[in-house]
């Protein structure tokens, strides 16, 4: 196991109802995101436990283009992965976060 | 007019068990929040899961109160490891102390996880243990089997174990799995690859023709609900209606099952899978191409 921990600068949407959900399934191809409310509202933090080594540069660059994509500052994410390729992460995060619209 | 059916079988746990319950009704024991995971995986360098593949909790069913426990397929296989089997046990205690209407158990599993070996054979025993004590306490417990892994190994006792069995078409129940059996006496023996035949010796329709389900659905969550919503609560027509009251079961339930077997025993040995066994009951040659309703239907006649 590799794990990964990353601390990125985020804006808020104080909209947002930031219960705790989880999305996806850990299986071959695949990953679990749990997200939950963070520390601080200016940063957004991931926590990444992966069965494929040598990925850290790949994960750095999804998890900031995620970070960037969407206003999530305030929350954290925590990663439990099964060698899902960069598109499938990207998916799990964005439904993990679209999780959060809403009532 | 419903709209289009929500597959059972390509669902998530977690998509399940909120299907299956009344609307916003469930909250979750020992939730992925809480981070129990798997003490063995981890010692393996394996990938955890924040629930170790099962969700257990309380919620209601056509407003009857009812304690589900529901088992991920797609992690490890449903296998059941010693953090998973805890769960499971737990939450049918609770069961005993809370007296739920029912305990919803839906099963999809391949049985003991093979990393945590003892650890994982111990927490099946323990199940069915507290399986028993539910039974005991006069409280129904209902397999709802229709996810990719079926029920098997330790899963499987613990699914026959239970006071009724819902199954789909596409659900299967056994004890070691054709892979298994393929491995150890050959391809002579059983052909894993051979899917039709896989599903005429453990599918959902075999098992009910033997008895061994209580009833097929379609694989449709809104169908497992349906038939679920049935046998909720002591007074339900449906268990008395087949002398299933738990309350009343212990004794004449095991002598009625050990007839059952005895005349199991007593088929002909050339019956070697349900297209055989189909046609010398007279149901034909086209009893795959049924739909549930259709073949419940015909077998509920046979059996009258």
């Amino acid at each position: 196991m590799e794990t990964l921990h990353l601390d990125l600068p985020a804006i808020q949407d104080a909209s947002l109802n930031p219960r705790a959900a989880l999305y996806g399934v850990v299986s071959s191809g695949n990953l679990e995101v749990l997200v939950e409310r963070g520390h601080d509202a200016t940063r957004c933090v991931f926590e990444v436990q992966t069965a494929a080594h040598g990925f850290v540069e790949v994960w750095k660059a999804v998890l900031t283009d995620f970070a960037a994509r969407h206003p999530v500052g305030g929350l954290s994410f925590a990663i439990h992965d099964a060698g899902a390729t960069p598109a499938v992460v990207s998916l799990r995060l964005d439904q993990a976060f679209q999780s959060l619209r809403g009532a | 007019m419903r709209g289009l059916a929500q597959s059972y079988r390509e669902a998530l746990a977690r998509l399940r068990v909120q299907a299956l319950l009344d609307p916003g009704s469930f909250s979750e024991w020992v939730g992925p929040t809480q981070r129990v995971t798997s003490p063995h995986l981890a010692a393996l360098e394996a990938p955890v899961s924040f629930d170790d593949g099962v969700i257990v909790g309380q919620g209601l069913l056509h407003a009857h109160p009812v304690i589900m426990i529901a088992q991920e397929g797609q992690f490890n296989g449903g296998a059941v490891g010693e953090v998973h089997g805890a769960k499971i046990r737990g939450a049918l205690l609770r069961a005993v102390r809370d007296k739920p209407g029912a305990v919803l158990l839906c099963i999809d599993s391949g049985g003991v996880r093979l990393h945590e070996a003892n650890a994982g054979l111990i927490a099946i025993s323990e199940i069915m243990r507290a399986l028993f004590a539910v039974q005991e306490a006069g409280i129904p417990v209902i397999a709802l089997i229709g996810g990719a892994c079926g029920a098997f190994g330790g899963m499987g006792i613990v699914a026959r174990l239970c006071d009724v069995i819902i199954i789909s078409e596409e659900g299967r129940i056994g004890l070691s799995g054709p892979e298994v059996i393929e491995t150890v006496k050959g391809v002579e023996e059983f052909d894993s690859r051979d899917r039709a035949l896989v599903w005429r010796i453990t599918g959902g329709k075999i098992r009910r023709t033997l008895g061994e389900a209580t009833l097929l659905v379609d694989d449709d969550i809104a169908a497992f609900r349906a038939a679920a919503g049935e046998m909720v609560g002591a007074r339900s027509l449906f268990l008395k209606k087949r002398g299933l009251n738990p309350t009343t079961s212990s004794l004449q339930t095991l002598q009625a099952a050990q007839q059952q077997l005895g005349a199991r025993a007593e088929l002909d040995a050339e019956i070697r899978d349900g297209q055989v066994l189909w046609s010398r009951m007279g149901l034909g040659d086209q009893v795959s191409l049924m739909s549930p309703e259709q073949f419940n239907r015909r077998l509920e006649a046979l059996e009258s």
